[in-house]
């Protein structure tokens, strides 16, 4: 998203990285590790990590990392944030995790306006499992659950702005796209410092590419990932 | 602990847990209410009101109060829960990855009657759950209090023991113990005898640690647990208790845990009285199992009953030890999800000896 080189708070045996040619996880991860030796707060941070193809990233940074459970990152990070308030806690999660099986987790942190920030990236599937439907599947896409795209329900699972309505006021809650890198880093920023100001929880939705389960090459992941972009508008939700 | 003051305070079950807990300087709660363990969350909540630096989450499911604990846990605070039952049974996704990753946790479990929601009294059907988990192996450790100054003194062996050993403990009670009421001994602890924590992040004085619990490799996993089956193996002597009580050279042995050895000891007592002698064997730690201290009592013994508030889950234990060790004969007096009376016991022991 910003800049070309890698930051330190990327491990050298984190290049090349463990994800597939094309993903979006290894693009909104450089950026968080990006922001991390930007903010300065590599140091202070413990980043924690769901089951999904995040949990790749377990040993990706120069950061302590938690890899927990899948669906429970959200629970195990608000954990670790009332043990010890001067940490900042990051949570990474795909959209399985973070919408279907720890949605419960999610929403209560939300509600009860945990100071962490929560990063999750949507490719409208559950990727790590090989491509099943996901509560962010668009309308008729085919998925491994959802053959010539029967299944699916008729609009998908809009997260920032079901958060949005339980937030409190200083949350912050935004959504962005690997495609509008700028964007995305500002957001996760304000995310983040959010939490450094004490002002409550934060949470940013980033539409993601898929290309192994898309089954796209590089021209037609981009296009995709336009039509994810009709139907989850990006900005900031809440702020 | 003749030497230290002692405070005597009658009180509940899950009133000794918490004065325990905080004795051995727990600072975390998180926990979902369900009888009957919700004055754990109610109790803890009072003196979270109290003192500032203590804790407390009453969170939206059993699994995220474990999720929160661990992650408690990971950043250096003495974090512990409480739950039964189908809650116990949801506990063990966050339990199992505390095992997982060593991670030392306190879990406090009032046994209900089961399956499903069952009742909330009598129960030690939450054995087999408690000691094995769900996938895994069972690396943890296990007390059984049988009275209410048992809660208070191994509630305090179950946080050392876990931050000594880095295994999650617990204390299996059930729901009579829990809702009992009567008197008990707080004696203090000396600050030294507290086991102090760790945090496994953010400490400045050394490399990033990037822990996980999925693996890619089979061998990586193997040889994981190959460490942790040799730490248990290693810790088991140490940790493993039992008691036995009674005539020692009696051939009839009676074996019993929890509150149903309490009431196996008034029943041994009462025949003593009518001289008819009997022992009683009755482990203070159902894992590590004291395996020589069963095997010991049983010698030369020609019956063996065992009792329990389930069918059987104790049983199979018992007679796993002793397989082929002795040819005595075994009876059961198994009441799943209801209480033991000492009588029934003296009765059955009277039949035995017929
Ligand atoms: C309790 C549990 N249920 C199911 C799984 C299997 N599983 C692993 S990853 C995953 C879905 C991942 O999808 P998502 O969270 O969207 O992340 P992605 O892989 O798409 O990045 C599932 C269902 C699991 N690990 N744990
Ligand atoms: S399967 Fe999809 S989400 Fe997972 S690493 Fe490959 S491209 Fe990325």
């Amino acid at each position: 998203m910003k800049s070309p080189r890698f930051p330190d708070t990327i491990k050298e045996s984190s290049k090349p990285s463990n994800f597939c040619p094309g993903c979006g996880h290894s693009i909104i991860l450089k950026n968080i590790g990006q922001l991390m030796a930007d903010m300065k707060i590599e140091k202070k941070t413990v980043f924690a990590i769901d089951i999904g193809c995040s949990l790749l990233a377990w040993d990706f940074f120069d950061v302590d990392t938690f890899q927990t459970h899948h669906g429970r990152t959200t629970a195990t990070a608000l954990g670790m944030k009332r043990a010890n308030p001067d940490a900042i806690i990051l949570a990474y999660m795909g959209d399985g995790g973070g919408y279907a099986i720890g949605l419960q987790n999610l929403i209560h942190a939300c509600y009860r306006n945990e100071n962490i920030t929560v990063i999750l990236a949507n490719n409208t599937m559950f990727s790590m499992t090989g491509g099943q439907m996901a509560p962010t599947t668009l309308p008729g896409e085919v998925t491994n659950t959802t053959p010539d795209g029967v299944f699916t329900a008729d609009k998908p699972f809009y997260g920032p702005e079901m958060l949005a309505r339980e937030a409190h006021e200083g949350a912050y809650i935004a959504r962005a796209a690997v495609s509008n890198p700028g964007q995305a880093y500002s957001y996760m920023k304000n995310a983040i410092q959010n939490q450094i100001d004490g002002k409550g929880f934060s949470f940013v939705e980033i539409l993601s590419y898929c290309p192994i389960n898309w089954k796209t090459d590089a021209e037609g992941s981009a296009k995709f990932l336009e039509k994810m972009k009709k139907t989850f508008p990006l900005g900031e939700i809440k702020k | 602990m003749a030497q230290v003051k002692v405070k005597s305070v009658l009180m509940t079950g899950n009133q000794v847990v918490v004065k325990a807990a905080l004795t051995v300087g727990a600072e975390m709660f998180s926990g979902y209410p369900i009888t009957p363990t919700t004055e754990i969350l109610s109790e803890w909540a009072k003196e979270a009101e109290k003192d500032k630096k203590l804790i407390f989450l009453q969170t939206e499911d059993e699994p995220a109060a474990g999720f929160v604990m661990v992650g408690g846990v990971s950043m250096g605070k003495k974090a512990w829960t409480a739950t039964a039952g189908v809650g116990n049974v949801l506990m063990q996704d966050p339990l199992s990855m505390a095992e997982a990753m060593r991670m030392p946790t306190v879990t406090y479990v009032g046994q209900r009657g089961g399956p499903s929601t069952g009742t909330v009294v009598y129960s030690q059907q939450e054995l087999n759950l408690t000691r094995m988990g769900g996938n895994g192996e069972g690396m943890r450790i296990v007390y059984a209090p049988s009275n209410l100054q048992e809660l208070y003194d191994l509630t305090i062996k179950a946080f050392n023991s876990a931050w000594k050993y880095r295994f999650p403990a617990f204390i299996l009670s059930d729901g009579y113990l829990a809702k009992s009421y009567g008197e008990v001994n707080l004696w203090p602890l000396k600050k030294s005898d507290i086991v102090p924590t760790e945090s496994a992040f953010l400490n400045p004085k050394k490399q990033p640690n990037n822990i996980r619990n999925c693996f890619s490799q089979e061998p990586e996993l193997y040889n994981h647990l190959l460490e942790d089956f040799a730490d248990f193996a290693s810790i088991s002597e140490k940790v493993a208790e039992a008691e036995v009580i009674g005539d020692k050279n009696s051939h009839i042995l009676v074996c019993a845990w929890g509150v149903v050895a309490n009431s196996a000891k008034t029943a041994v007592d009462e025949l003593e009285r009518q001289g008819i002698s009997v022992k009683l064997f009755r482990p203070i730690t159902m894992r590590p199992f004291p395996v020589k201290e069963l095997q010991k009592a049983a010698e030369g013994v020609t019956d063996i009953l065992i009792t329990e508030s389930a069918n059987g889950q104790f049983g199979r234990i018992v007679r796993e030890t002793l397989y082929g060790l002795l040819e005595a004969e075994i009876h059961r007096l198994y009441k799943p999800a209801m209480g033991v009376m000492p009588e029934e016991i003296q009765s059955k022991i009277r039949e035995v000896m017929r």
